[in-house]
Formats: C-alpha cells, sequence, structure tokens
C-alpha cells in the first residue's frame, strides 16, 4: 500500500459489495478467495465469539472438527471507490447461524463443488435453494485437471434447478476464478433486470 | 462534541478495565444497532479528534483510531478481535456522535443495475 493515498482515501465515499463462497469442506472454497484476494487472509476467530456462547461442547465424533474455524475473507479493489469482498461461510453446521449475517446484503453467491465429494455441498444448495434469498449459481473445482462428470450429471446429482447456471472453474487459476465471480454477477444483473418493474 | 460532562464522574465510569469483561458488557448488554451495519460496510474518520479519542473507552477508541483507514466491520472485528456484535454497537454509537461515517453498500443499490454493471466491468479489467 502506498501512504500517499492515506487522506485522501478517508474522504472518498466508497461502496462495498459482497459476494458469499459457500460449499462444504476441502472443496476449494480458500484457494479461490485466495486465488483473487489482494490482501493475506485474516484470522477470523473473533466473528465466531457469539458462537460460543452455550454451544461450545466438543462436537461429536468427526476428526477436522478440533481445528480451528477459519472463515475464509477476500478483497478486491475494483474501482477507486468500489470494493468488492469475499466470504466465505463456514463449513461446520454449528457455524451456520453465521450464514445469514454474512450471506445479508450480498450480491449473490457460488456453491463450489468437488465431483469428488459432491455430498459435501448438499447443504450449500439447500440453503440457497430455500433458506435465502440470493441469488446463486454452482461451480464445479476442477482441480487436477479431473473431468470424471460432466456437467449435466453434477446437476442431478444436485438435483439442481435449470435456472440456476453450472459452472466449470480451476480455483487455483486466477483467471478462472475471476471467471466465476463474473459469472454469478452477470447472473444477479440478469435476475435484476427480471423483477425490476417496466 | 454535544454532551459537555456536568459530572466530574463521567470519564471514569469509561476508563473500566476491560481485560476480561464478557463482550458484550462494552455495549451494556446492547445488541441491536440503530445503523445498519453489514460485515462489509466500510467505515472511515472523516476527522481525527484526539480529545474525543481520549475520553473514548479502550476498545470504541481503538475502533475509531483504525477506522482512520477505511475498514470494513469484518476487518476491524478481526484486527481488533472483538466480536461482530460488539463492533455494530460500539461504530453505531461513535457513528451517532458524527465520529465515524459509514460508507454506503452495494445493497443500499440493489434497485440500481448500474453498481453491478460497474462491478462486472471492474472484474473483467482485472489483471490475471
Amino acid at each position: 500500500m502506498d501512504s500517499s493515498s492515506s487522506l485522501s482515501d478517508t474522504g472518498l465515499l466508497t461502496i462495498s459489495a459482497k459476494i458469499v463462497i459457500a460449499g462444504g469442506f476441502g472443496v476449494g472454497k480458500t484457494t479461490l478467495v485466495n486465488s483473487v484476494s489482494e490482501v493475506a487472509p485474516l484470522n477470523t476467530d473473533a466473528w465466531m465469539t457469539e458462537a460460543s456462547e452455550g454451544v461450545d461442547d466438543l462436537p461429536p465424533g468427526g476428526g477436522k472438527s478440533t481445528t480451528t474455524v477459519a472463515m475464509d475473507f477476500g478483497r478486491i479493489t475494483l474501482h477507486q471507490d468500489l470494493l468488492l469482498y469475499l466470504f466465505g461461510t463456514p463449513g461446520q453446521s454449528r457455524f451456520w447461524f453465521l450464514w445469514d449475517d454474512l450471506s445479508r446484503g450480498a450480491l449473490g453467491a457460488v456453491v463450489l463443488v468437488d465431483t469428488n465429494r459432491i455430498d459435501q455441498s448438499f447443504a450449500a444448495v439447500n440453503y440457497f435453494e430455500h433458506d435465502s434469498v440470493l441469488p446463486f449459481i454452482v461451480a464445479v473445482n476442477r482441480f487436477e485437471g479431473q473431468y470424471a462428470h460432466d456437467l449435466d450429471e453434477v446437476r442431478d446429482a444436485l438435483a439442481l434447478a435449470d435456472d440456476v447456471p453450472l459452472i466449470d472453474c480451476d480455483a487455483r487459476d486466477r483467471g478462472s476464478s475471476i471467471g466465476v465471480l463474473q459469472a454469478i454477477v452477470t447472473h444477479s444483473l440478469a435476475l435484476s433486470r427480471v423483477s425490476a418493474p417496466g | 462534541m454535544g454532551a459537555s460532562p456536568r459530572n466530574g464522574a463521567r470519564p471514569q465510569t469509561y476508563k473500566m478495565k476491560s481485560k476480561r469483561v464478557r463482550p458484550y458488557a462494552l455495549t451494556g448488554g446492547r445488541t441491536r444497532t440503530r445503523h445498519h451495519l453489514l460485515v462489509e460496510t466500510l467505515i472511515s474518520v472523516p476527522e481525527f479528534d484526539p480529545v474525543l479519542a481520549e475520553a473514548l473507552m479502550p476498545e470504541s477508541r481503538a475502533l475509531y483510531t483504525r477506522a482512520c483507514q477505511r475498514m470494513s466491520i469484518a476487518e476491524l472485528s478481526a484486527t481488533l478481535t472483538l466480536p461482530l456484535g460488539v463492533v455494530r454497537v460500539l461504530i453505531s454509537d461513535l457513528a451517532g456522535q458524527n465520529a465515524v461515517f459509514i460508507h454506503p453498500t452495494a445493497y443500499a443499490y440493489q434497485n440500481n443495475p448500474q453498481v453491478l454493471e460497474r462491478i462486472l466491468d471492474g472484474l473483467k479489467q482485472l489483471p490475471v
């Protein structure tokens, strides 16, 4: 960061927007966010302090649940007065209360899917189909160049409605991740034009 | 600022040691705010007032100081290790005193496709 802008940027009206990145554990959310973010990941433990009240019993079973739950966070400066934030939703069900908070006001959501562990993303698809008003798309993360399932199969496996866009991506690739973000904004834009009166 | 401390005890009450208090003790138990603050809402300080900063309790002072460099609610929470809800209440209080400025989010423009178009345009211009 150049310090020369420190005065000017406080005086500037800046609009911030947000896209939610959802999907289960290990589907590539962290990889996608970090491939496009201009800032280092944050230690987001403080966001979850509310979670500890009353529900902080050790989760039953599951080896992974004892690790620190860091949530993915990214920021992209699109214009001098327009910032885009990316928030990854925590996979663990005991943090689902945070989904509502993180999703509120978002322009849309991306559900990331790994075809080797497609069940990991069922909950996220359910959430955005039934419990949220946000526009959303599904992006299939094809790392290792694997094409085990074509998109129609994935759509069937997720029981995804025809009007939900489904695309391929490689979360490690910055250009591909930017393409995913473009896809959700394009979808939101299309929906807003449909619903706009007149 | 507006409220002139007529009784000398007032500044004292703000000097409580807050190292180990329950998070919402800082807000007097309040969890709701007057201002609509999303996690991505940007906060800045139009004009830093060192006298005001000195009068604030430590957590509010830290937020006030940190927001001199325009920052989102989520980043303020993470960098100061304060719960999101506490940050919202304290920032709302600061905004009520006109000490901080709350920037608009894209959500406030949800009926205006131009903001989405600018976002898309910005994404298309990103260096790959």
